[in-house]
């Protein structure tokens, strides 16, 4: 038994192979493991199949072109509903795309997770999304009432990244915000999960009440990088809130000529330690207040 | 106390959506639909559940923007996983602001223009064919025009409406609860002739200075007109001091282009 999940981003991504299925956890700006996401946008990985309910982990994909088809039902920054890279890929028709219902989305995450190939809703019945999506087969109620409803298939992740408030090096984990999101659905969804975290401890000794936090179990976790600030600039609770500033000057970036490119050149290439002393570190992320909704 | 502005009638009337809903979720999305839900819960009907917009349940609605002291009062939790299990079970009424809305009460949150390459990628379905399926709706339309009243079906049918080509044999429509529209110029509800048709959107009530003409001219589909139609009711002072708590920062000034007064004439 591998008692020492720890590893470097560098080592976790490289374990990534082009055309795989990704998932990331996370919602919106919200807990996305940025880190990790930013040690992709550094390696040569491409033809991507991304999974998200996206933030700006899908803006960058995008903007990198790493992503061939986003499985998707939103792509929002929160405070800038309109994710400008997204828009950018998805006008240009420069990504194929599955989107679904935020509720199909989960379903397709658990029946991968209980390894199923579908389960059975009514949700998405009567939409386009049915119609834009037709691989997307419907079945009929094998009991009196004969209900036909969409048979949302396993959404089936070769990989998962997701970032937590505390880990340690045996895969335990602590997702200590307001709301899981799915994250724990990612992690049952995929083949490998790569965790990374804020807090990385030896071995986590808790309270009753503090292990509740845990929300899915360290079998599922192959991989655990320490990567303090790593979900910067997405908000962490009840670590520390989004960064406004940052996302602000992200966004305006996709509206100037090479903004991508000089956005790269400033806050990716560099690496992840530069990148955190030039948002400031830890005392920037310090002040970063929590959103209020 | 000032006159009431157009965004604060229309939050007015976005309250009277969940009038009579029972005990259930009331998740009013963005600035006047939460203000409405807000008001219903703090008049009409308390028995309203709602949340703090990101995570817990409170019996109390929160302000808008910055809270300064303000501490949520807070009753349960209700993650996004439950939400979509309140969802599921029906209850919940919900009310946001979609791209495009059709004569058959189909609205569209994803895409304008071809599917392949679209005119202007907006948000994605997010969870309006799940909301649209499964318990009431409302939405809210700071800009009434053909733009967003399309004359045929919306680009992207996001959330599902009372069209029957979209529904075949076996498919279950019971559910799909469309109630009300509040717009910048007049409130709509579904009680027109024949929704099945493509003829059940309504004018109910229209805003001080309004005329049907001008309703009917901004929309690219034939409305019906309510048999009692009237003007839809200036807030009170109750009302109106209770929208001016609950948005300490005037975040519904900035809803409708210029703020203009709820009386326009006044202008």
């Amino acid at each position: 038994m591998a008692l020492n999940k720890q590893c470097s981003a560098q080592e976790a991504i490289a374990g990534l192979r082009d055309g795989m299925t990704i998932g990331i956890g996370g919602w919106g700006p919200r807990r996305k493991p940025m880190a990790l996401l930013r040690e992709i946008l550094r390696s040569p990985l491409k033809d991507l199949t991304v999974v998200s309910y996206g933030g700006p982990d899908v803006g960058m994909l995008c903007a990198a072109g790493k992503v061939r088809r986003l499985i998707f039902a939103f792509v929002t920054l929160d405070a800038i509903p309109l994710e400008p890279y997204y828009r950018k890929a998805r006008e240009s028709g420069a990504i194929e795309v599955m989107e679904l219902d935020e509720g199909m989305f989960e379903w397709g995450l658990r029946a991968a997770g209980m390894r199923m190939s579908f389960l059975p809703t009514r949700v998405g019945l009567a939409s386009d999304v049915l119609t834009r999506n037709p691989q997307l087969k419907t079945i009929a109620s094998p009991y009196e009432d004969g209900e036909v409803y969409v048979a949302m298939p396993a959404l089936q992740l070769d990989a998962a990244l997701l970032h937590v408030n505390e880990a340690d090096r045996l895969g335990n984990t602590l997702l200590r915000g307001a709301d899981l999101f799915f994250d724990h659905l990612y992690a049952r969804a995929a083949q490998q999960v790569i965790v990374s975290t804020e807090v990385l401890h030896e071995r986590l000794e808790l309270s009753a009440e503090q292990a509740r936090h845990n929300a899915f179990e360290r079998y599922l976790v192959q991989q655990v990088v320490h990567a303090p600030g790593g979900a910067h600039p997405t908000y962490l609770g009840p670590d520390y809130g989004w960064d406004l500033e940052h996302l602000k000057r992200y966004n305006a970036s996709a509206s100037e000529d090479g903004g991508w490119q000089r956005y790269c050149e400033e806050f990716v290439q560099p690496g992840e330690a530069t990148y955190q002393q030039k948002i400031g570190g830890a005392e920037r992320l310090a002040k970063l207040k929590q959103p209020v909704f | 106390m000032t006159a009431a502005t157009l965004a604060e009638l229309m939050a007015v009337a976005a309250s009277e959506a969940w009038r009579d809903n029972g005990e259930l979720l009331a998740s009013g999305i963005t600035t006047l639909p939460r203000l409405g839900a807000s008001l219903a819960k703090l008049t009409h009907s308390p028995e309203l559940l709602m949340t703090d917009s990101e995570a817990y349940l409170v019996s109390e609605p929160v302000p808008l923007g910055p809270r300064g002291d303000y501490q949520p009062r807070y009753e349960g939790y209700l993650g996004f996983e439950r939400v979509f299990e309140c969802v599921w079970g029906g209850k919940r009424h919900a009310m946001i602001g979609p791209t495009q809305i059709d004569r058959w009460g189909q609205t569209n949150l994803s895409v304008v223009g071809p599917y392949e390459r679209p005119k202007s990628a907006v948000l994605g379905v997010r969870g309006l064919p799940g909301n649209s399926i499964c318990h009431a709706n409302s939405f809210f339309v700071p800009n009434h025009s053909p733009r967003v009243f399309v004359s045929g079906e919306v680009d992207m049918v996001s959330g599902v409406g009372y069209q029957p080509q979209r529904w075949s044999a076996g498919m279950k429509h019971d559910y799909v609860d469309l109630r009300l529209i509040v717009t910048d110029l007049c409130v709509l509800d579904f009680l027109g002739p024949d929704k099945w048709a493509g003829r059940g959107i309504r004018v109910r009530s229209l805003h001080p200075g309004v005329s049907f003409e001008q309703v009917q001219a901004a929309t690219g589909f034939e409305l019906a007109r309510a048999p009692n139609l009237g003007e839809t009711p200036l807030p009170t002072a109750e009302q109106l001091a209770i929208i001016r708590k609950l948005d300490p920062h005037n975040l519904r000034g900035a809803v409708i282009k210029n703020d203009p007064p709820a009386v326009r004439s006044a202008a």
